[in-house]
């Protein structure tokens, strides 16, 4: 075991797999960015921008960041806005036909649909990309996020409404390309890279 | 232009409520937790969107658009891992129909 306080929060998990260790700078960086959301969403929460709701936004922030400390998640990618941009649009376009699906089959009469649990197994392996897939996944078309496999990891999903075979290879299909696009968005130009390599060996369950 | 933003807000307002409806009635007729689960997120997301989008477009205020914008935000962090616990709880303590599942290749890990 290291004696280094960032390499122990990844205890477990440095063999290779893809969760860099942040040196202290780097959790400083990831922290003061914590807590500028933090102080953003205290501002917003009083509704106006005062030196006093500045410092109590500081204080409770600080306050939040040490007493309930989270695994460091850093962000080791950059923005590319057009990536964004599409990631955003088919996420609202995917929302809606989603909703309208989803309620559809609430209020029709003698509807009993038939779903299942499939396996995932993502290219990308940061903790970053796995909570973005399952929340984004959990807001598209049939599908629900059940269960995270961190080290290995798999996501496992409740996918509804499945009528054939086709359904369930439909809806893995479906959950790798919101990976790409999550990944096209905010990944590392690593990650992008891992992508279209393993893109072609990915069909089948792990 | 005012009207147009009230009428739109009215139609959101409308609309989102009908998908909170819509989701309700399905949490009450869908025939498995996990099930439930979708009508939870997806309709029930969506409609309280747009119901804050026919707030926004009928108070047309900055404090109110940042607590607006900090409420949606929060709904889309937060309805997922909700659902994913309640699903997670009730496939572990097997009150899930199975009857129900095509596959589950939960079970084989």
């Amino acid at each position: 075991m290291t004696g280094d306080p960032a390499a122990r929060n990844g205890a477990g998990r440095n063999d290779g797999s893809p969760h860099p260790a942040p040196g202290r700078g780097g959790r400083r960086r990831d922290q003061a960015i914590a807590l500028g959301w933090l102080v953003l969403i205290w501002l917003l929460l009083w509704g106006d921008l005062s030196w006093g709701n500045l410092l109590g936004g500081l204080v409770v922030g600080v306050a939040v960041l040490v007493f309930f400390p989270l695994p460091p998640v850093t962000f080791g990618g950059r923005l590319r806005l057009g990536a964004l941009l599409v990631l955003v649009a088919t996420f609202a376009a995917e929302l809606v036909s989603a909703s309208v699906r989803v309620a559809g089959l609430a209020v029709r009469p003698g509807c009993r649909p038939r779903s299942a649990i499939v396996a995932v197994r993502l290219r990308v392996r940061t903790d970053l990309n796995l909570a973005l897939t399952a929340e984004v996944i959990s807001l598209v078309p049939g599908t629900l996020i059940l269960e995270v496999d961190r080290d290995q990891g798999v996501l496992y999903v409740h996918v509804f409404d499945v009528r054939d075979p086709e359904d369930l290879a439909e809806s893995r299909n479906r959950i790798l390309t919101v990976e790409r696009r999550i990944v096209r968005a905010i990944g590392s130009a690593d990650e992008v890279r891992q992508l279209q390599t393993e893109s072609v060996d990915r069909r089948s369950h792990p | 232009m005012t009207a147009v933003a009230d009428w739109l807000g009215a139609a959101c307002l409308l609309a989102g409520a009908l998908l909170g409806l819509a989701a309700g009635i399905g949490v009450l007729r869908f025939p498995d937790v996990l099930d439930r689960m979708h009508a939870a997120t997806k309709p029930q997301v969506l409609g309280v969107l747009l119901l804050l989008l026919g707030l926004a477009l009928r108070l047309r205020t900055p404090a109110d658009l940042g607590m607006i914008a900090l409420v949606g935000v929060f709904q889309l962090a937060t309805a997922p891992v909700a659902a994913q616990m309640v699903g997670r709880a009730a496939y572990r303590s097997g009150r899930v129909n199975r009857a129900l599942l095509d596959t589950d290749e939960l079970a084989d890990r």
